[in-house]
């Protein structure tokens, strides 16, 4: 957040008149819908939410105890934005764009205190500005005008702000200057500088949106594998606790082939943060080789952290993701979890006692949770560059039963779905995705990439697993009745074939060094693994070999094992050939 | 100091009364009743010319003469380290006849956020003894980890092992000590005085009274002050864990009696109530509670947290374990079934879940085959817990000597891996060792968890054969 807009329009301040919590009504003050305000002695920060003749109602973002009637109130006339500009990765922010880092050390403690502000990046430091425009060019609205290097996996694109005029350049520098120094300065007089500010609750601008052709790529198999997501695409994952939500985010973060990654924490657990915070430096991104936190940015509204924060804490976060999509970048956005932004709504929702829509949410749900995800996608943007925004959103469901409104509300929106399962967590079957009830709708667009990029039978291999996988759900309805032992022989085996597809495939350790990234290649690689087993177990099964025996093979338990082997190339090819030799041995 | 006359409207346990000067927001408020008690409040809205305060010791005594003063300052515990030894009421005040507190420092009990830049990740080990948990659900110090019980399920027998036998072996074995270097805080909500007393009891038998401090709101204690409980608490143990250098282990009993405060005082002021009948921002309340346990970069010492909660109708999604869930990290699950059967602890280990655990365990912090044996366990004993609804319908004699050997295991797993009693404090080495034993009686190609390496390392080759022979005839 920023704090140098006192030059805006003046307007008159006015006190308060009551306090609830987080919420704070004031009189005589002149405000528009959403201006941010300093609240009371301390000077908290806060937003405007609602007008009703002189009262003006705020919600503040910082804790209110001890806060009274009759303290002042006063209004910035702006609305929350963020601070856009180098020094935005390899950060972490609280829900109002605040530096956690900066907060430590000007609060001088480990907890956090009212009233501090910083700005969302630092004013004073010195990055190398490398133009790319010279005097006499036209720029428009968008337009790239230098870059900068903002991490070392990452050029920052400096833009013409959208709300420019553009028109000819008449000055450029070049070399090191801070944010806030004019780089560039065109006719008309408006002065580009590294940094700009843009409202968080309106959409950056865009030329176009594109159907998503590419996949984001995970390294997780049964995401890439049965349930892929496009470059652009929106995707769910719900589930109850315990089950394998936060994991995956953090997966995806870890290791989605985007050139940035936005990681909102949303109404969630410290320690989760402080996990990425630690860890993140340290690890590898897979495709530069370079310490994860050089394109990432964190925003952390923990569950303890006030309830208005996480409620603007996912605006901030795709403001940002929609800056670095406008440099041409594919960002992937994580929100976890959309459950406490929606919570935060309903908080402040009832303390404006508004008419509560179901299980009290406010009737504006579902238009905010598709606004949301609206602003993902995949773009043309308004300077002719292409960039993406993935955004995956964990969903909380009130005792894990997906039938409540925000789960609702975000499945009628989103295109991937992937149905965390508490039955499968408790067995640790992990990833804990139901297969049954999991679904992209990518799927078919996508395929042509992964048959270019990986093989050409790629659709009829994960068609294959997935009637395999259907076999055996029904199958285990007449187990549960019978035992597998009343079951022919041939239905026996299929059950083998698919068990190895749970455990060997779809299962996959986040924690494991060599599993927790598994390429396109290995995941195809596995499946056609215990395809081979599958169409020799059968052959041998039809030659008359007694299914035991097949089972019993020593190669078969193997198939569980690719997913752990650093070598698995030839880990597989040697593993095909085995099973081939001892069953054909078996007739 | 201005005393007003003004109550306006007692309901419930809210007051309304009018005040012809500004009121901070959450301070806190004396209420004299006419025959001279004082009782202690909390302002919950104010507005100009009027405040609702919510009473903690309960509305009844007031009526419209009684005298209301403002204290001007939020809730405050008053901190020092002689509070060790000391047994004191739900608010904070001693009920040991021993000396006044003398404070040192006083503390706002609404804890400011720790900022999460400022936590150090938890992943120091800690013994409890139990191989329930320390196995399947190890527990590190700065975790928050909840007992999820029912109503007369035994969660205190568990507590109480818990703080008599953690240790973090590692520094243990450095400083030569073997007692439990924690520091226990005892917040008491709503419990009888029966339940009180059993912890007490076992705080004095085993001397642990004297590295305690208990704070008791008992079940006929007034339902408002167990809002204010578990801050003063948990006020406390920030204090002697970031201030002082200790290890904290927080045990809050009951949270279920803390929710339904919750639910009263909401009712009362007649919000608009969530999922049945409990208060819509009841998540943000528990998650100021839970999120109070952690670790400090920088600093000594660290707050673990075991709050218990009994589960109206040992029902999981009910919103209080539900909303504790998806705020802790992880949680202990203790089973009417296996409690039943003589199982002690009684614990679950299936729905159970340490987060933790995976940066906890390990070469080095506990064995190199930690993480590999429990996961092989949790998968063996779901595949043994499920084959037991279909060997009711066809009896074992129809299944495979495969699912035989999965049944067997669930059997042993339970008997003697979860089985110890409350007096048995197991090493980790020696709860792994009985996880061998389990593992060795199915064949060593079912164990596709555990490397290979591992498995030749720890596999006991006899017995499997003796298994094998036993589950043939
Ligand atoms: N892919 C995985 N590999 C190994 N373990 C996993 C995996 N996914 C989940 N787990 C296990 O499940 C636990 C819970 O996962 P996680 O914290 O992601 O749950 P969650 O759905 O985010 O829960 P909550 O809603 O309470 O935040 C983890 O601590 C880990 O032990
Ligand atoms: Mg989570």
């Amino acid at each position: 957040m920023s704090q140098a807009q006192e030059q805006e329009t003046v307007r008159e301040d006015g006190k308060i008149r009551s306090v609830s919590g987080p919420v704070v009504q004031a009189v005589d003050l002149d405000a528009r819908m959403n201006d941010v305000v300093y609240v009371g002695d301390e000077g908290l920060m806060g937003e405007v939410i609602e007008i009703e003749g002189d009262i003006t109602t705020i919600q503040v973002y910082e804790e209110t105890s001890g806060v009274g009637p009759g303290e002042p109130v006063m209004n910035t006339g702006e609305p929350l934005t963020v601070d856009l500009g180098p020094g935005l990765l390899d950060s972490i922010y609280d829900g109002v764009q605040r530096p956690l880092d900066v907060l430590e050390s000007k609060m001088d403690s480990a907890f956090l205190d009212r009233g501090v502000d910083a700005p969302g990046i630092e004013l004073d430091k010195h990055w190398e500005f490398t133009p790319e425009v010279s005097a006499g060019d036209e720029v428009e609205p968008g337009d790239i005008v230098g870059t900068v290097e903002e991490t070392v996996t990452i050029d920052h694109k400096v833009l013409v702000p959208p709300t420019f005029e553009g028109g000819e350049v008449t000055s450029v520098e070049s070399g090191d200057f801070t944010v806030e120094e004019t780089v560039v300065e065109l006719d008309n007089g408006e002065e580009i500088t590294m940094r700009q500010e843009w409202p968080v609750r309106e959409a950056r601008p865009s030329a176009n949106k594109k159907t998503p052709r590419e996949p984001l790529v995970s390294g997780q198999r049964i995401l890439d594998g049965l349930f892929p997501i496009a470059k652009g695409g929106t995707a769910a994952i719900p589930g109850p606790f315990g089950s394998g939500k936060t994991v995956t985010q953090h997966s995806l973060a870890k290791f989605a082939d985007a050139d940035i990654i936005v990681y909102v924490g949303c109404g969630e657990r410290g320690n989760e943060m402080t996990e990425v915070i630690d860890d993140f430096p340290d690890l590898e991104d897979p495709s530069t080789g370079n310490p994860l936190m050089a394109r990432t940015s964190l925003i952390a509204n923990t569950s303890n952290m006030p309830v208005a924060a996480r409620e603007s804490c996912v605006y901030t976060g795709i403001t940002i993701a929609e800056y670095y999509r406008d440099m041409g970048y594919d960002v992937a956005l994580m929100a976890d979890s959309t459950s406490r932004w929606a919570e935060a709504m309903r908080e402040i929702s009832s303390r404006l006692e508004e008419m509560p829509g179901e299980e009290g949410y406010p009737a504006y749900l579902a238009a905010r949770l598709s606004e949301f995800y609206e602003r993902a996608g995949y773009f043309e943007n308004i300077n002719d560059t292409e960039g993406s925004i993935s955004a995956i959103g964990a969903v909380s469901p009130p005792g894990g039963d997906f039938s409540e409104p925000v789960t609702q509300n975000t499945l009628r929106i989103v295109k991937t779905f992937w149905a965390l399962d508490a039955d499968l967590a408790e067995r640790r079957h992990f990833p804990a995705i139901n297969w049954n009830e999991s679904y992209s709708l990518y799927q078919s667009q996508l395929d042509p990439w992964f048959q270019e990029n990986v093989e050409q039978d790629w659709p009829e291999e994960r068609q294959w697993a997935v009637d395999v996988l259907d076999e055996e759900g029904e199958l285990q309805e007449i187990v549960q009745l019978v035992g597998k032992d009343a079951l022919p022989e041939d239905q026996q085996l299929t059950l083998e074939v698919a068990r190895y597809l749970r455990e060997g495939y779809l299962q996959q350790n986040a924690f494991n060094p060599t599993d927790m990234y598994c390429p396109p290649a290995k995941t195809y690689a596995i499946l056609t693994a215990i395809h081979k087993f599958n169409d020799e177990a059968f052959r041998a099964l039809e030659a008359g070999v007694p299914v035991d025996e097949i089972a019993d093979i020593e190669a078969a338990p193997r198939l569980n094992r690719i997913a752990t082997q650093e070598d698995w190339e030839e880990y597989v090819a040697e593993l095909k050939d085995t099973i081939e030799t001892q069953l054909r041995e078996k007739y | 100091m201005k005393e007003y006359k003004t109550i306006t409207e007692i309901s419930g346990p809210l007051v309304f009364a009018e005040v012809d000067e500004p009121v901070g927001y959450d301070e806190i408020v004396e209420i004299e009743t006419p025959n001279g008690e004082t009782k202690r409040g909390q302002i919950l809205e104010s507005e100009e010319g009027v405040v609702a305060i919510q009473v903690f010791e309960g509305t009844t005594g007031i009526d419209k003469n009684a005298s209301v003063r403002f204290l001007g300052e939020t809730m405050k515990m008053p901190v020092t380290e002689d509070l060790l030894g000391r047994v004191l009421d739900g608010s904070g005040r001693p009920i040991d006849g021993g000396p006044e507190i003398v404070p040192e420092e006083r503390e706002d009990i609404v804890g400011a956020a720790i900022n999460p830049y400022s936590r150090e990740y938890p992943e120091e080990f800690i013994q409890t003894g139990v191989s329930g948990i320390d196995g399947m659900n190890t527990l590190v110090r700065g975790q928050k980890l909840p007992i999820f019980s029912g109503s007369g399920l035994p969660h205190n027998e568990l507590a109480l092992q818990v703080a008599r036998q953690a240790t973090v072996p590692e520094e243990a074995a450095e400083e030569g000590e073997d007692a439990s270097e924690f520091a226990v805080i005892f917040g008491a909500m709503g419990i009888t005085a029966e339940e009180a007393n059993e912890f007490m009891e076992d705080f004095e038998q085993t001397g642990a009274l004297e590295r305690s401090v208990v704070f008791m709101n008992l079940a006929d204690d007034p339902a408002v002050e167990r809002t204010v409980t578990p801050r003063m608490a948990l006020t406390t143990a920030e204090y002697l864990a970031f201030e002082k250098g200790y290890h904290v282990l927080v045990i809050l009993t009951d949270i279920t009696n803390y929710c339904e405060a919750l639910r009263e005082i909401g009712a009362a002021r007649e919000e608009v109530p969530g999922r049945r009948g409990y208060p819509g921002y009841m998540y943000t309340d528990l998650a100021q509670l839970y999120e109070r346990a952690g670790r400090i970069k920088g600093r000594e010492g660290s707050v673990t947290q075991i709050p218990i909660l009994t589960m109206p109708g040992d029902d999981d999604t009910h919103p209080i374990p539900d909303l504790t869930g998806y705020i802790t990290e992880g949680q202990i699950m203790l089973d009417r079934g296996l409690n039943s059967q003589g199982v002690e602890p009684p614990i679950d280990v299936l729905p159970s879940l340490s987060r933790l655990m995976d940066d906890g365990i390990g070469e080095g912090l506990t064995r190199e085959d930690h993480a590999d044996v429990s996961d092989q366990m949790y998968a063996a004993y779901a595949e043994g817990e499920d084959l037991r609804d279909l060997v009711n319908i066809v009896g074992r004699e129809a299944l495979s000597e495969r699912d035989n050997k999965y049944l067997d295991f669930a059997e042993r797993f339970e008997e003697e891996f979860v089985d110890q009693g409350y007096d048995t404090n197991r090493s980790i080495a020696e709860t792994l060792d009985i996880g061998w034993e389990l593992l060795s009686t199915l064949p060593k190609t079912e164990l596709n968890r555990v490397d290979e390496e591992l498995i030749e390392q720890y596999y006991q080759d006899t017995d499997s054969e003796e298994a094998e022979e036993v589950a043939a005839d």
